[in-house]
């Protein structure tokens, strides 16, 4: 049974979700006679999310802190406008109304995070009221007309990679590389981490659990491979979905193994002790907010780039999907717990959901309320597990010691280590 | 004056927050290697004299010296103390209870290489330090799933991660088992051998004759002694003297014990299941009795199961119910809900008085007669001059030391907050009262009041439960007592029989077979 848990991980929730997506995907697909894994259905699936994923980085970091940020579809759709308007108005050229965007979007968080970390306005009245400005501007400043954007941007948002090298593949070439690079680094992280813990002198580890989880995985990365660069020829992995791999690694890396990461779940978790233990609230608050709306700037310029124009409603109600997709990959109202990796989990089921309903002909009515029927779900579920105290299944049925240990409050000391000055640090 | 030993030397330190004079010309001395107690009442400015010296309040916010290892220090924040090698742990422990015990320790001090958190070499770093204070757990466990006394050794541990050579620790033992404290206690020594001086600041005396070379009281901000404490001797009562600023002759007020009147409150084989953990009972086939007029004494260490037996009869407002029944005046009831409980005159005071006893923004007034509402409504409102004179009447007869009932209750000392607590709970007029923990946090002085209000409480001819870890509490005011250990009841004796050994040998013997 403790190899069962080496292959899937102990956190039990993850897995449920890319369970529950997994079949959800399959689901669909049968119900829908076969037409959502199809190469052409989950390219528009990832272009067309893109930019809500992209948000929901972002917004997982904002809710770890204890914060909501209302304002990123505001500020999204006001960078969309702002680089429409910089390239005709002003006659920037495309990289130079892009670096616009960034700029606008870099400086709006600025704004939101002095509100929050200097004057102690909470982030949700923060970015109600950033809500309400930037909706206003975009339609103040574009007279409510849509602008079209430099065309040159187009790749951004609905792009594809380029097609070289043998054609004996059958497959986009940049895909198939993509692929068998993911493959590739997956396998040596996987084996590296696992000599480290045996060097590190870990006992009870299993070398075949490694290698099953690492078959399980590369299949799948390797069937994902196949059904994006087996569409139609010029077609490959989506440019948006390559931006938001990207950036998901960067976020990963930075919310997990960094400094700054560490403390915004610290702050989250418990501000006064983060405080006490010389953290700077403050910062990690303006920063985290700064953060979020470069985010919502990047998503803004993703989707005007596909929509090759800018709208005064773009970005309406974006903030909603992207808060949904942090609180379905399992995030705490309260703080503290969230990760980016579950937040695109959550966003994914979302955004599966959306597509499999269309094929299957659901209106946008019907598709509304099971959207939200299933985040009350996944939210209950946690609820539930929480005041069972249950924070993993996999825990009770493998008698994981967490559990059993978190409720005796005996504590169990082992006697004083004799004095040991060699050992003493620094 | 400069004493050659001296790592620390405070001198001359006045501290003012608006309209008070926390700290008033402050001067002390601890010297190396020393485990120097610091004690003084609740609000004597004991702890504010430690944020002053760890950088809480910054170098500027308060006058006098501060020289530590020969130099004058000024330190801006918590940081540049830590720097200087002296590390403060909070009375509220810092930890991120999401976070691993590793990451915990070195939070604000993360180990990075090439700008990534160097995981393994934390790890390797956290076993060390882990070992050192003789704790043995897994440093990727999340603090969350620890118990009070390991979460307070993390605390430690992260102390020692930053090369601490001066160590404050502020009423570390408050939130723990007798079981813990002597482990803590032992791991200062041990600390102390290794070089490490230690600044402790206690309310109990005899943690302070156990382990401290020298002690200092403070009162009302200022120093009114040091003296050292020669092998391990500490006279208690020129402490008490010290800190009180007059003699208490008797800590606990006399009284005639009381156990002849009729049952009010019979408890027959009451056996709770705790709320997350599928099987544990809190309580196991519990039976007592409690009459009119008598003080009860419940005593059992922390962890115990007293709480959970308190809570779950109050309304059943802890666990789940499995058997047992509840008897008021002989006549079997079921109480589901603490509204259930009040009306059948119970009432609960917690321990936690700031977590599940007030309010803090609410006033006095509101705070009174909040657990009976009712009693002040008149034609569907709140009728404000009823409530007044129900809050005025509670505060004379309690003698709550007050300018006036709409002061809220934040600004109250501790003595006087539990006194506003009483009140609220003795506005629905109980018969039974159960009292957790009553003088948890509360001054020398203000403890010989409560004791004194709940043996009156008493001779109302209330039965009054006491709940309480403080042995010589129970032995100075119970009529009847009650051990609990794991759970279960584990012995019953009048005062007249029992002694603090006898009370602690019941209080960690199970009968029946072990848990």
């Amino acid at each position: 049974m403790n190899v069962v848990k080496q292959i899937f991980g102990t956190d039990f929730r993850q897995f449920t979700m890319v369970f529950a997506l997994v079949v959800l995907l399959l689901g669909f697909h049968i119900a829908s006679g076969g037409n959502m894994l199809t190469p052409g259905n989950m390219q528009n699936l990832i272009a067309g999310n893109a930019y809500v994923l992209i948000l929901a980085i972002g917004m997982v970091m904002v809710i770890v802190i204890g914060h909501i940020d209302l304002s990123v579809g505001s500020v999204a759709g006001f960078v969309g406008m702002c680089v429409a308007l910089s390239a005709r108005d002003l006659s920037f050229p495309w990289w130079a109304a892009l670096l616009t965007g960034l700029v606008v979007g870099v400086a709006i968080g600025a704004w939101h995070g002095f509100w929050l970390a200097k004057i102690g306005i909470p982030g949700f009245i923060t970015t109600l009221a950033g809500m309400m400005i930037f909706r206003g501007g975009v339609i103040w400043l574009s007279g409510s007309v849509s602008v079209p954007v430099p065309p040159e941007l187009n790749v951004l948002g609905a792009g594809y990679l380029p097609e070289w090298g043998p054609a004996f593949t059958n497959l986009n070439n940049s895909t198939l590389l993509l692929g068998i690079l993911a493959i590739a680094f997956y396998a040596w992280s996987q084996i590296s981490t696992y000599r480290q813990r045996v060097a590190d002198g870990e006992t009870g580890l299993n070398f075949t659990a490694v290698i099953i989880r690492l078959v399980l995985v590369g299949a799948v990365l390797a069937y994902v491979t196949f059904l994006f660069g087996s569409g139609r020829p010029g077609t490959s992995f989506p440019v948006p979905g390559l931006v938001l791999v990207f950036l998901v690694i960067i976020y990963h890396v930075i919310t997990q193994r960094t400094t700054f990461g560490r403390h915004i779940y610290a702050v989250g978790g418990n501000k006064q002790a983060a405080a006490l233990s010389g953290v700077s609230v403050a910062k990690v608050h303006f920063f985290v907010m700064m953060n979020m709306s470069f985010l919502a700037a990047l998503a803004g310029i993703l989707f005007v780039a596909r929509a090759t124009s800018a709208g005064p409603t773009d970005g309406n109600m974006w903030e909603l999907d992207a808060i949904a997709a942090v609180f379905i990959g399992g995030a705490a109202v309260s703080g503290g717990i969230g990760t980016v990796a579950a937040t695109m989990i959550g966003g994914l089921v979302m955004a599966t959901l959306n597509s499999g309903l269309f094929l299957m002909g659901v209106g946008q009515d019907k598709t509304q309320v099971i959207k939200g029927l299933v985040l009350l779900a996944a939210v209950a579920f946690d609820v539930y597990n929480k005041q069972q105290g249950r924070p993993s299944i996999t825990g009770r049925l493998f008698g994981d010691r967490r559990t059993s240990e978190s409720t005796t409050d005996s504590t169990k000391v082992a006697p004083a280590a004799p004095a040991a000055p060699g050992t003493a640090e620094s | 004056m400069v004493d050659p030993h001296a790592v620390l030397e405070m001198r001359n330190i006045t501290k003012l927050f608006p309209g008070v004079r926390a700290l008033d010309d402050v001067t002390m001395t601890v010297r190396r290697g020393d485990i120097h107690a610091i004690c003084g009442e609740n609000g004597a400015g004991k702890s504010t004299l430690m944020k002053v010296l760890s950088g809480v309040y910054p170098h500027g916010t308060y006058s006098g010296q501060i020289v530590f290892e020969g130099e004058e220090m000024a330190f801006k924040d918590i940081k540049s103390s830590e720097s200087a090698g002296i590390v403060i742990i909070h009375q509220e422990l810092a930890l991120i209870p999401e976070l691993s015990v590793t990451e915990n320790i070195f939070l604000g001090n993360e180990i990075v290489a090439g700008g990534l958190i160097d995981r393994r070499e934390a790890r390797r770093r956290c076993r060390d330090l882990l070992a050192r204070v003789g704790l043995d757990i897994d440093p990727d466990m999340a603090v969350k799933y620890l118990g009070v006394g390991q979460q307070q050794l993390v605390e430690i541990a992260k102390a020692l991660s930053k090369n601490v050579r001066l160590l404050i620790l502020d009423e570390p033992t408050a939130a723990l088992n007798e079981d813990d404290s002597e482990n803590l206690l032992l791991l200062m020594k041990g600390l102390k051998g290794r070089g490490i001086t230690s600044i402790m600041i206690s309310h109990k005396l005899n943690e302070i004759a156990a382990v401290s070379d020298a002690v200092t009281v403070i009162r009302d901000g200022r120093t009114v002694e040091t003296y050292a404490v020669e092998a391990g001797h500490v006279d208690e009562d020129r402490i008490i003297r010290a800190m009180v600023g007059r003699s208490l002759d008797n800590r606990y007020p006399e009284h005639e014990p009381n156990t002849g009147g009729e049952t009010i409150i019979e408890v027959k084989g009451w056996t709770v299941e705790h709320p997350n953990v599928p099987g544990k009972l809190v309580c196991d086939d519990e039976s007592f009795v409690a009459r009119r007029g008598e003080i009860v004494g419940f005593a059992g260490l922390m962890g115990a199961g007293r709480t959970e037996l308190a809570r779950s009869l109050f309304g059943r407002s802890y666990g789940i119910h499995r058997s047992g029944q509840l008897f008021l005046h002989g006549q079997p009831v079921v109480l589901n809900t603490v509204r259930d409980a009040i009306r059948h005159r119970l009432a609960y005071v917690s321990e936690d008085r700031k977590l599940l006893g007030l309010n803090l923004l609410d006033t006095i007034k509101q705070t009174i007669v909040s657990a009976n509402l009712g009693a002040v409504v008149r034609r569907g409102l709140i009728d404000g001059s009823k409530e007044r004179a129900v809050a005025e009447r509670y505060r004379t007869s309690l003698r709550i030391k007050t300018p006036g009932i709409d002061v809220g209750v934040a600004t109250l000392s501790g003595g006087n907050q539990q006194k506003v607590v009483l009140a609220k709970w003795l506005f629905p007029d109980p018969e039974v009262l159960i009292l957790d923990e009553p003088t948890r946090g509360i001054d020398v002085g203000a403890k010989f009041e409560i004791y004194k209000l709940i043996q009156e409480l008493a001779d109302q001819g209330k039965a009054v439960i006491v709940i309480s870890s403080e042995l010589p509490e129970i032995l100075g005011i119970c009529d009847r007592i009650y051990t609990i250990c794991e759970g279960r009841i584990t012995g019953e004796v009048p005062r007249s029989e029992a002694d603090q050994e006898t009370l602690m040998r019941m209080m960690t013997t199970t009968v029946g077979s072990a848990a």
